[in-house]
């Protein structure tokens, strides 16, 4: 792989979706009624595929999923943030999704951002449907999505990163973000933290490839059969 | 009264071209049943009670539901059937519905471990389908009156049972292939018969079903192949996994002809279409030569070519074994059914809170 | 418990032309969700370009008693039918 790929905003795109995708198909069995089986699994193939149609313009789709190190990956941490449960998830979905959202929006001279954003648009709908019935359900599907909204929070600064690369209006993206997910956590009786949107490391975050632990494992169980026959094909 | 079903042709009336229109009416048969306890049982206020004036007796839906299925008509939701009858396909569609939300489980242990991106979309769309297929026949499973928190709950309490197949660990990759060539290849022997099953909408979830089962079955071929030729680590990876399913697979038929409880009514009310061995023995004809094709070896010493019968006889079928995981001791039964009912109880606050939801809106609306 | 997420009837319409057709059902909290789960279940291989649900209770449906006085009158009018009609060989757009 040579360092251009490694710079490409693309891979840090495509990454993003196979993370996300990776955590979403972990939910398989699990979910908590079964048609949110099907519908967590329409979103995890929806990434899977935008992901792998970014790696293809870039090399080689599985030595880049499968050939890489931790610190390789360009994914934002909100991505690799384990599922817990379903109000961590989908309160997960609806921060990336929105942002994806925004972002596919702009990037009109990328194929696969056209193409994508109708599937994006679906997924963060399901998200924000949702994020209404969990904040303004129970009292206890209240106090998870508080709770999830609260942990996450400070993975969503990354987003705003600006990617170099990508001809993006990142205040603007910024800004309605802010502006669709408040309206949402508003919606649903949640409130919106105070606390920053960003961790207290100054190195950086996921798009220098510093990742959060759980994400080394996670890796490791999805590399490890590929990485034991080497050149083998699957 | 002449039939008990919808009868064919043009007497249908507007709106009801092929295939369209006959699950309409079961919609609304379920509801019926739901609202009225199950009055499907006695159509119409009780006609059956009004025998005695001279109207038809119980007699007359009985002998109407014999012809009805005798000349291959479909039985729909609201028909009269025998208590025995609705009894059995509760039972079969249950027990089928719980196999595809099981049968997720083993596979779903490989989907974060997938060796290629190709390979883990693949699998990923399987697992979705098999969740899509229970939720099919739980459909089906409804229109007979019955909910899916009461079959859920039979699952989840052990009351209601599901194929023994899946309290089989998937241990390599290659046990991924080996379900969707030789698992889902019985299934599909067993399934394309029941497309004709004479309870109309399980027939019609069974279409739906063979239809997207099709790519299963092909998707683990091709898996298998791929080891078969690969390097030799993967090709022993690809044998070792015929050698532990090939013979789960062939007790996926159930018990011989002999000892099967079932079988002989399932087949007079056409629920069932052919026995357990004829499937079974239609399902090793159909492997052998695949097996070859594969450059893999299907583990029975006693498999050989009968000219006189044309068919494949194989050996004997462990049915100690079948029976013991059928019992429970197969090596994941407690596994299995601990996670499906951890994933129930897990997720139950939020369905609780949808619940909730859906409640405040509707007050809200009414207000 | 799930036991209050009622029932659901899915309609799809397969492509521009043709009538909504019943698919089957789902569960779902609230017609909205049931939308959604109808297009991830129901539409997953592009089976569909419109969907209609409703709520399986709001169903009227006639009984299967009342079959013959409902259907058997149309029978016996087969002139309803085109086939009832026979058309020379050769003639077109009838």
């Amino acid at each position: 792989m040579t360092s251009t790929v490694a710079d490409r905003p693309e891979l840090a795109l495509a990454d993003d979706a196979l993370i996300l995708s990776h955590r979403l198909g972990q939910w398989a069995g699990h979910a908590p009624v079964l048609e949110e089986e099907v519908a967590l699994a329409n979103i995890a193939l929806d990434l899977l595929g935008q992901a792998r149609a970014l790696y293809s313009e870039l090399g080689d789709e599985d030595e880049l999923a499968y050939l890489r190190e931790e610190r390789a990956f360009r994914n934002c941490q909100l991505v690799e943030q384990p599922n817990g449960d379903f109000a961590v998830t989908l309160v997960r979905q609806l921060f990336f999704s929105s942002w994806q959202e925004l972002l596919y929006g702009q990037l009109t001279s990328m194929p696969l951002a056209v193409k994508a954003v109708k599937e994006v648009v679906y997924h963060r709908d399901h998200a924000e449907q949702w994020t209404l019935r969990l904040g303004d359900g129970t009292d206890e599907s209240h106090r998870r999505a508080q709770h999830a909204v609260d942990t996450l929070w400070r993975y969503t600064g990354e987003l705003f990163q600006p990617l170099p690369g990508l001809d993006v209006c990142w205040d603007a993206m910024r800004s309605g973000w802010e502006k669709r997910v408040t309206g949402i956590l508003d919606r649903a009786t949640l409130t919106v933290p105070d606390g920053p949107q960003h961790g207290g490391w100054a190195a950086g975050a996921g798009r220098q490839g510093l990742h959060t632990e759980p994400f080394g494992p996670m890796l490791a169980e999805m590399q490890h059969l590929h990485r034991s026959h080497p050149g083998a094909a699957w | 009264m002449t039939t008990v079903v919808p009868g064919k042709g043009p007497g249908q009336g507007p709106g009801q071209g092929p295939g369209q229109g006959p699950d309409a009416s079961g919609a609304a048969d379920r509801a019926a049943v739901r609202v009225t306890d199950r009055a499907a049982d006695r159509p119409a206020g009780g006609l059956a009670e009004r025998g005695t004036d001279g109207e038809p007796g119980p007699e007359t839906y009985e002998s109407a539901f014999d012809a009805a299925v005798a000349a291959d008509e479909r039985i729909e939701p609201r028909d009269w059937m025998p208590d025995a009858y609705r009894a059995t396909l509760v039972r079969q569609i249950a027990q089928h519905a719980h196999s595809e939300i099981i049968g997720m489980m083993p596979e779903a242990n490989w989907l974060s471990r997938a060796p290629s991106l190709r390979r883990k979309a693949i699998l990923m769309a399987k697992v979705q389908d098999e969740a899509g297929h229970g939720l099919y026949l739980y459909g089906a499973a409804e229109t007979l009156g019955t909910g899916r928190d009461e079959l859920l709950d039979k699952l989840h309490s052990g009351r209601q049972k599901y194929s023994s197949i899946f309290n089989y660990p998937t241990l390599t990759w290659a046990d991924v292939g080996a379900i969707g060539w030789l698992v889902d290849g019985a299934a599909i022997t067993n399934q394309v018969p029941l497309c004709r099953c004479s309870y109309g909408p399980y027939a019609r979830a069974m279409v739906r079903i063979c239809k997207e089962e099709s790519f299963h079955q092909r998707q683990g071929y091709e898996l298998l192949l791929v080891l078969s030729r690969g390097t030799d680590a993967q090709h022993a990876m690809a044998q070792d996994a015929i050698d532990r399913w090939w013979w789960p697979s062939l007790m996926m038929f159930g018990p011989p002809d002999d000892e099967s409880a079932h079988s002989a009514q399932s087949m007079a009310w056409k629920i069932k279409r052919h026995s357990n061995d004829e499937l079974r023995q239609r399902f090793v004809d159909i492997c052998v030569p695949q097996a070859e094709a594969l450059g893999l070896t299907l583990p029975d010493p006693d498999l050989r070519w009968n000219e006189e019968a044309g068919h494949w006889d194989f050996g004997a079928i462990d049915w100690g074994e079948f029976k013991a995981v059928l019992k429970g001791n197969g090596p994941c039964n407690e596994q299995r059914i601990s996670q499906r009912r951890r994933a129930h109880e897990d997720g139950a606050w939020v369905r609780d809170a949808a619940a909730a939801h859906a409640r405040k809106r509707q007050e809200a609306a009414s207000r | 418990m799930s036991s209050d997420w009622p029932l659901w009837e899915v309609f799809v319409r397969s492509r521009r032309g043709l009538s909504h057709t019943h698919a089957g059902s789902l569960h779902a909290p609230d017609a909205e969700l049931a939308l959604r789960n109808a297009r991830d279940l129901y539409t997953r291989r592009s089976e569909g370009i419109s969907i209609w649900v409703v709520p399986s209770s709001a169903v009227t449906a006639s009984s299967p008693d009342e079959k013959d006085p409902f259907f058997e009158p149309a029978a016996d009018k087969p002139y309803r039918h085109p086939t009832f009609y026979e058309v020379p060989e050769g003639v077109k757009n009838l």
